[in-house]
């Protein structure tokens, strides 16, 4: 069964290094929906977090396979009910005078904010899951989006577990069926 | 401390991990390297070939000969990129090796520049690991990395680019000796103990054996466990080395020209053993119809290739030697009457076999290979019927004798890789090829002849690219699609021409004669061998096809 996947990757901030992450994904046949780089609280270290599509055997054999990386430190799924996975958007919709307090409305209600106001357009900051997202963009759509920009996801885990603290010997007992 | 500069590293650095012998072909970027192997030519042989394709292969079977890292060198351009299809045999079939490239200085890489290529980019996917030092600084360690990583775990080839500015460059340096392989993992003590009650609740095992327990060096155990559970050995190709082929559990190589014993037993298994394999589909056939029936454990070095193309039921990750040697110290004596008249009775089954000394036919030719050759002697082969035929009919007592591609399946690969494996062993090399893998690196004639490596070989020659003429026939209406070569050369003619000694054998009588003068002689020689284009490749499984399938001899085909 198809579902969407989060992992979290520590890799050493190498050169090449994003390329043989993303290479890694294309030459065993499985897609990246999204990719995020970032520093970390460690100097030399990025964290990669990555959204995919697939079945069990998808998800193990790409972190089975990523783990083999020299640069990968740990890698981990980040499952939803044990993370915090957040994306953003800027959306830049179209307005007029008529419109402008609708719009307001649904940002608030979003909680999202109004980072560029003016005569014609405003640009709307708005951060959450990914399904918050898609449905602050469902509302304004009628209004006609100028352009928009939309980050990856970002996540950690709930509680004091860190990623750099993961025992990767977890990889050698990764089974597809029992989980 | 010493400062040396970045060519002086390298070299240095290569005698320090205990490398006396690389292959290469020198070029405009790598002139500094080179001038380093000349001063120091006393401490490290360099084998000059005809292309650095043959250079890479000959890495490559230096490894798999030795198990020790194979280093082959090139200029940048053409040089580098001409090593990509023997970085990504080595690749495939997991061989240490490390291949180190010269590039443009680093202000005039990006620009286009005079054979400037970026060679790691274009190595990614085929690569254990590879870099591009840009800082005098990195290149020791990355060196010592670089030796660690090839030979540790899963081996593998890992590839070092190095700008020309950096070779002239210099940085302080010194010995440190050869880098330490990292721990091997073992397998989970829990795991263990589920095998051994899989293995003592079977009335019927199987181990099937791979590459991986060559390189593991596990064939010791593999054989006393085959012997104290009963249980017969079936070979994936690159496992075939790992039991003798006289013992008397050895049933072969099993898949799509597996024998026919091999397969059917694999197929009637109530427990299959995989040790060190990758169920590639040229091994399994059908995966649904994979050992069907059978319960499957499967141990091997690299997690990723648990459950990657074969769900078991039991994955153990860890060193293969320390897997079986515990299980063997755990497990019940068994025998297995029953299991065992039934593989025997499979065994009758063979392909028909025609051996007389008249009828040059493929096993006759092998068999007076086998006459011949000791128990050191190392065969090699190309990709192709002669292949298959190769592996089905060679004797090998001795782990790391048999030198072929198996993942990547490489036509041209043979030759090189016979020197290589000759320089690592000193042993004499006996070369199975066909005209046409022959045809595609034959320029490594010139190599054996000026090096003196004694590599006899012997030339399935059919005329015809064997192996998808048998696929035309099978598959494809006999249209016989630019298979059929008629080429018009004279391979007597051109191995004189390089220098080599050079046979025609039209009988198995001639073959036998002149194949003992050339093993005798040691000198390198080409045999050719004239055989009829229409031989198959027997046993076979159809791709996709399961045990029900197999072909065994030519009069099951129904050729419409």
């Amino acid at each position: 069964m198809k579902k969407q996947f989060v992992i979290a990757i520590r890799v050493s901030n190498r050169f090449g290094v994003l390329t043989r992450v993303s290479a890694m994904f294309s030459r065993r046949g499985f897609n990246i929906d999204s990719l995020t780089v970032s520093p970390t609280e460690t100097d030399g270290v990025s964290r990669i977090t990555i959204t995919m599509q697939g079945d069990d055997y998808s998800r193990n054999q790409m972190i089975k396979q990523l783990s083999k990386l020299n640069e990968v430190l740990e890698i981990c799924e980040m499952k939803s009910e044990s993370s915090v996975i957040r994306e953003m958007a800027l959306v830049k919709i179209r307005c007029n005078s008529n419109t402008r307090q609708d719009i307001i409305t649904i940002a608030n209600v979003f909680r999202a904010n109004i980072v560029d106001y003016g005569i014609d357009s405003m640009i709307i900051i708005v951060t959450g899951e990914s399904s918050k997202l898609d449905a602050f963009i469902k509302l304004v759509k009628p209004f006609e989006i100028l352009e928009m920009c939309r980050t990856g996801a970002v996540s950690l885990e709930r509680g004091e577990a860190c990623l750099r603290d993961k025992d990767m010997e977890y990889i050698n007992s990764l089974k597809n069926n029992c989980e | 401390m010493m400062k040396l500069t970045g060519a002086q590293i390298i070299v240095e650095g290569l005698i320090d991990q205990g490398c006396d012998i690389v292959f290469g072909y020198p070029g405009g970027q790598v002139l500094n390297i080179y001038d380093e192997l000349y001063k120091n030519s006393d401490r490290i042989t360099h084998v000059l070939t005809a292309h650095e394709q043959g250079a890479a292969h000959a890495a490559d079977g230096y490894a798999r000969a030795t198990g020790k890292v194979g280093v082959v060198i090139a200029t940048s351009g053409p040089g580098a990129t001409n090593l990509v299809t023997g970085i990504a045999t080595a690749y495939l079939d997991s061989t240490p090796m490390v291949a180190i490239t010269g590039n443009v200085p680093v202000d005039l890489i990006g620009r286009d520049s005079f054979q400037e290529v970026d060679i790691m980019g274009i190595t990614i996917p085929i690569t254990k690991h590879n870099y591009i030092v840009k800082d005098i600084k990195n290149l020791g360690p990355t060196i010592r990395e670089a030796f660690e990583i090839a030979k540790s775990g899963r081996p593998g080839p890992v590839l070092i680019d190095v700008p020309k500015d950096v070779q002239i460059a210099s940085c302080e340096w010194i010995p440190e000796g050869p880098s330490a392989k990292r721990p091997l993992i073992t397998v989970k003590e829990s795991d263990v103990e589920k095998a051994v009650k899989m293995i003592n609740d079977s009335q019927r095992p199987y181990i099937y054996c791979g590459g991986g327990v060559v390189i593991a060096e596990a064939s010791d155990e593999l054989v006393a466990l085959s012997e104290k559970i009963d249980a017969p050995v079936g070979c994936s190709m690159m496992g075939l080395s790992a039991i003798p082929t006289n013992h008397k559990n050895a049933l072969g190589m099993q898949g799509m020209h597996g024998l026919f014993a091999s397969s059917k037993s694999l197929a009637g298994a109530d427990l299959v053993i995989a040790c060190g394999v990758r169920f590639s589909d040229r091994a399994t056939g059908n995966k649904s119809k994979f050992a069907k029936g059978a319960k499957i454990i499967h141990i091997d070095i690299e997690p990723g290739e648990i459950d990657k193309n074969i769900e078991v039921q039991l994955g153990m990750v860890g060193d293969i030697k320390d897997a079986l040697s515990r299980i063997l110290s755990l497990v019940q004596s068994k025998q297995h009457p029953q299991w065992r008249n039934q593989i025997e009775e499979y065994k009758q089954k063979t392909a028909s076999i025609d051996v007389t000394p008249e009828n040059m036919r493929p096993y006759s030719v092998i068999d007076v290979i086998n006459k011949y050759i000791t128990p050191q002697t190392l065969i090699a082969t190309d990709v192709g019927q002669h292949q298959m035929w190769a592996a089905q009919r060679c004797n090998f007592s001795k782990p790391r004798t048999f030198i072929s591609s198996g993942g990547l399946g490489t036509m041209g690969f043979g030759l090189g890789a016979a020197i290589g494996a000759s320089f690592g062993t000193g042993q004499k090399v006996v070369l199975i090829t066909g005209d046409g893998s022959f045809g595609m690196n034959l320029n490594e004639l010139a190599t054996a002849v000026s090096t003196g490596t004694p590599v006899i070989i012997v030339i399935m020659n059919n005329g015809v690219l064997g192996m998808v003429r048998q696929w035309q026939t099978l598959f494809y209406n006999k249209h016989y699609s630019n298979t059929v070569l008629d080429r018009k050369t004279d391979f007597v003619k051109l191995a004189k021409a390089f220098g080599a000694d050079g046979y025609r054998a039209e009988t198995v009588a001639d073959f036998e004669k002149s194949f003992k003068s050339a093993f005798e002689s040691g000198k390198p020689t080409v045999i050719d061998c004239i055989i009829d284009k229409d031989e198959f490749v027997l046993p076979m499984t159809p791709p996709g096809g399961s045990i029900d399938d197999i072909i065994v001899r030519k009069n099951e085909i129904n050729m419409n």
